[in-house]
């Protein structure tokens, strides 16, 4: 394979007073080639990102002066979520009381969850879900499945501050996707709000 | 007693058979890996659960860096070239033909309109997302990117239009606000966001969703 025949052809004699010439091998040792190769082949693989990037539709609601067009957000089904410096979460449910009281710090991972918020805070308006005329409207959509209304009054604002960053605001965003929350709205945050966020910014334990 | 003679054997391994197939792996991976497109920065994109592609054909991608600078690109030669004129006569900007041919070329916008023309200048290894200002998107009241994306929308007029939003995990939120509110104004209420994929958790309801509907 790797080498060549070097041997002069079929029986061919030399004459008496010619020396015979020295065979040189011509074997290669591939050895260090086949390195080089697998090496380079290597080099491919950890430089080439294999994943295609995937895309997160968002569609935005037009902004609407007119009162009648505006969704009205059932106070007992609603979540807000706030968003902090450096990875904070807050949050509270329904109104804010003016004290500040029902504000509450979460978290992206670990323990105290934002998830683990937004599950139980689902759980709990879907089991006080009662079904009124408009139900019938959501059954007509989902083939007459009579469970589907039951999370309608469930609605999170998402109200990031301004030294939140992208990456949180989309965090959010993909939660609303993984929990299957169908009514979520990304809202200015308030001016009230957004100094309540960064004193507790500051009393927050840093990462 | 006598031992059997064991016969010598040679150590040597022929490699070409395996040097054959390491290059043709090499050959391989090269020709099959298709090269990223030029990019205006570096943009680290956040993860998320979502399964859509984004789609390669009639995008407008709007890119945040890391830094809040903003960035446009479209993605066909003919798209750039009929939104440059559109806004040389709807800003008045002063580029000759031969300057909207030159840029209608470079592969992303990033200059405030003030600086569209000196930037033809530069040259193209310089032409990069560091070197530049980004477009002015900052506040409401001199957000260029609103012009910009008005000029998008007629230039794509009744056309398919894909809008893609890339911002850099470390972006601020304000920038991405200020884009939105570019988009709003425009009536482009549509977009996506370019994300890397991400493992759906186990026990989430998307999880289960999916398992009853088979994806």
């Amino acid at each position: 394979m790797a080498e060549m025949d070097t041997s002069s052809g079929g029986g061919h004699k030399k004459g008496p007073g010619v020396k015979k010439s020295k065979k040189l091998s011509t074997r290669v040792d591939l050895t260090p080639m086949v390195d080089l190769g697998f090496l380079l082949i290597t080099f491919f693989i950890f430089t080439t990102t294999m994943s295609q990037p995937t895309a997160m539709k968002l569609n935005l609601p037009k902004d609407t002066n007119d009162e009648k067009e505006q969704n009205e957000a059932k106070e007992s089904g609603a979540l807000t979520i706030l968003l902090g410096k450096d990875n904070h979460v807050f949050y509270y449910e329904g109104k804010l009381s003016p004290d500040g009281s029902n504000f509450k710090s979460a978290s992206f991972s670990g323990e105290n969850n934002i998830r683990d918020v937004i599950i139980n805070k689902k759980k709990d308006v879907m089991s006080r879900h009662q079904h009124t005329n408009s139900c019938g409207e959501i059954w007509a959509k989902n083939n007459g499945d009579q469970t589907s209304c039951r999370d309608k009054d469930f609605v999170v604002v998402i109200k990031p501050s301004d030294e939140s960053t992208y990456k949180n605001a989309l965090d959010i965003l993909d939660e609303m996707a993984i929990n299957v929350v169908k009514r979520y709205a990304l809202v200015d945050i308030s001016e009230g709000e957004a100094q309540l966020v960064k004193i507790s910014d500051q009393s927050a334990p840093q990462k | 007693m006598a031992r059997p003679k064991l016969p010598r054997k040679s150590t040597n391994i022929d490699m070409t058979a395996m040097c054959d197939v390491a290059f043709l792996l090499l050959s391989f991976f090269i020709l099959a890996t298709k090269f990223k497109p030029a990019e205006a920065v570096p943009i680290q994109t956040p993860t998320s659960v979502q399964k859509v592609k984004v789609p390669e054909k009639d995008v407008v991608l709007v890119s945040i860096a890391a830094d809040g600078k903003v960035f446009l690109s479209v993605s066909e030669q003919e798209r750039r070239e009929a939104l440059v004129n559109e806004l040389n006569t709807r800003r008045s900007l002063g580029l000759s033909a031969t300057e909207v041919q030159l840029a209608a070329s470079t592969p992303f916008f990033g200059t405030p309109f003030s600086q569209l023309k000196s930037s033809l200048a530069i040259p193209k290894e310089k032409y990069t997302g560091i070197t530049l200002p980004g477009i002015p998107a900052k506040d409401s009241t001199n957000n260029e990117l609103y012009d910009w994306m008005n000029a998008v929308v007629t230039v794509y007029k009744g056309e398919k239009m894909n809008l893609m939003l890339k911002g850099d995990m470390n972006s601020k939120f304000p920038t991405f606000k200020n884009v939105i509110a570019a988009f709003k104004r425009t009536d482009l209420l549509k977009f996506q966001m370019i994300t890397n994929p991400e493992g759906v958790p186990e026990d989430s309801e998307l999880f289960r969703v999916g398992q009853k509907t088979g994806q």
